[in-house]
């Protein structure tokens, strides 16, 4: 049945991003560089604004990501997955103020050694349509 | 830094609610991340660190070794094994390669002597 849902793609997911989502983010996986923390200290090093770290791009896609998960077409078995693999390529940093939209594709299926691999793409542009991030979810299922 | 030169070590422990911290920063609410009884009753030895959460400490390792986080331009990670509150992970890597004022560098995140994330490659920017 995965195989068929090969291709398909989610509804575009819109987020705006806060100056305190940031900190929050940025205190939690322990980013302590000012420019993720304090206007001023951005705008000094020539950002417009509180700078989010580059793994902040889990907070902004998930909106995107999450309901492919969940799609009955795609037929992945959540209580059995674990995150195989991640990859992501930033391009223009991301600021508080920004609106990053996300789109996301059911890109690969394959089985092997009794597992199934669930591959897709997100693409995260923002409000001047630059991207910010492209990334690469792999997740396996085990067994059924 | 050039090739075969060695990023600078990150060490980090991260402690009992980090993981209730990281869920609320991120959204993952995942009970086999935040609730050591349903974890248990899935097989797993307690609660576990996101999977998200360690590879942004690789990011960080190679944002804090580039100069600032937003010099991190790629990185791709397999996760392997399951990581633990309050146990160490260092964060080790390797320049790899040179190219187009891009450093590759092959970066590893260990906790207890397991691999957590291995073949991670990271790429970042060098003025």
């Amino acid at each position: 049945m995965a195989h068929q849902a090969i291709g398909k793609k989610f509804p575009p997911y819109e987020y705006e991003v806060g100056r305190e989502k940031i900190r929050e983010y940025a205190n939690a996986v322990g980013e302590t560089n000012p420019i993720h923390h304090d206007r001023e200290a951005a705008q000094a090093a020539g950002f417009r604004d509180v700078v989010a770290p580059p793994m902040f791009a889990v907070v902004y896609a998930a909106g995107a990501v999450g309901p492919a998960i969940f799609d009955p077409e795609v037929g992945l078995n959540f209580a059995m997955m674990v995150h195989g693999g991640q990859e992501f390529v930033w391009g223009e940093p991301v600021c508080s103020g920004d609106v990053i939209t996300t789109t996301n594709e059911f890109k690969d299926y394959s089985e092997r050694d009794g597992k199934k691999f669930f591959v897709f793409e997100s693409v995260s542009t923002n409000q001047d349509a630059q991207e910010v991030c492209r990334a690469t979810w792999t997740n396996i299922v085990r067994g059924g | 830094m050039k090739q075969g030169d060695q990023i600078p070590e990150l060490k980090v422990t991260p402690d009992k609610y980090l993981p209730h911290r990281y869920a609320g920063a991120s959204g993952d609410f995942n009970p086999i991340h935040v609730d050591p009884e349903f974890a248990k009753q899935v097989g797993l030895p307690g609660n576990i660190l996101h999977g998200l959460y360690t590879m942004a400490q690789v990011a960080r390792a190679n944002g804090e070794a580039a100069g600032d986080a937003t010099k991190l331009k790629r990185l791709s990670v397999q996760f392997r094994g399951m990581g633990f509150p309050e146990q160490e992970i260092t964060v080790s890597g390797t320049v790899v390669e040179e190219r187009d004022g891009r450093l590759v560098v092959d970066t590893v995140a260990e906790q207890g002597g397991n691999q957590i994330i291995r073949n991670a490659q990271a790429e970042i920017e060098v003025s």
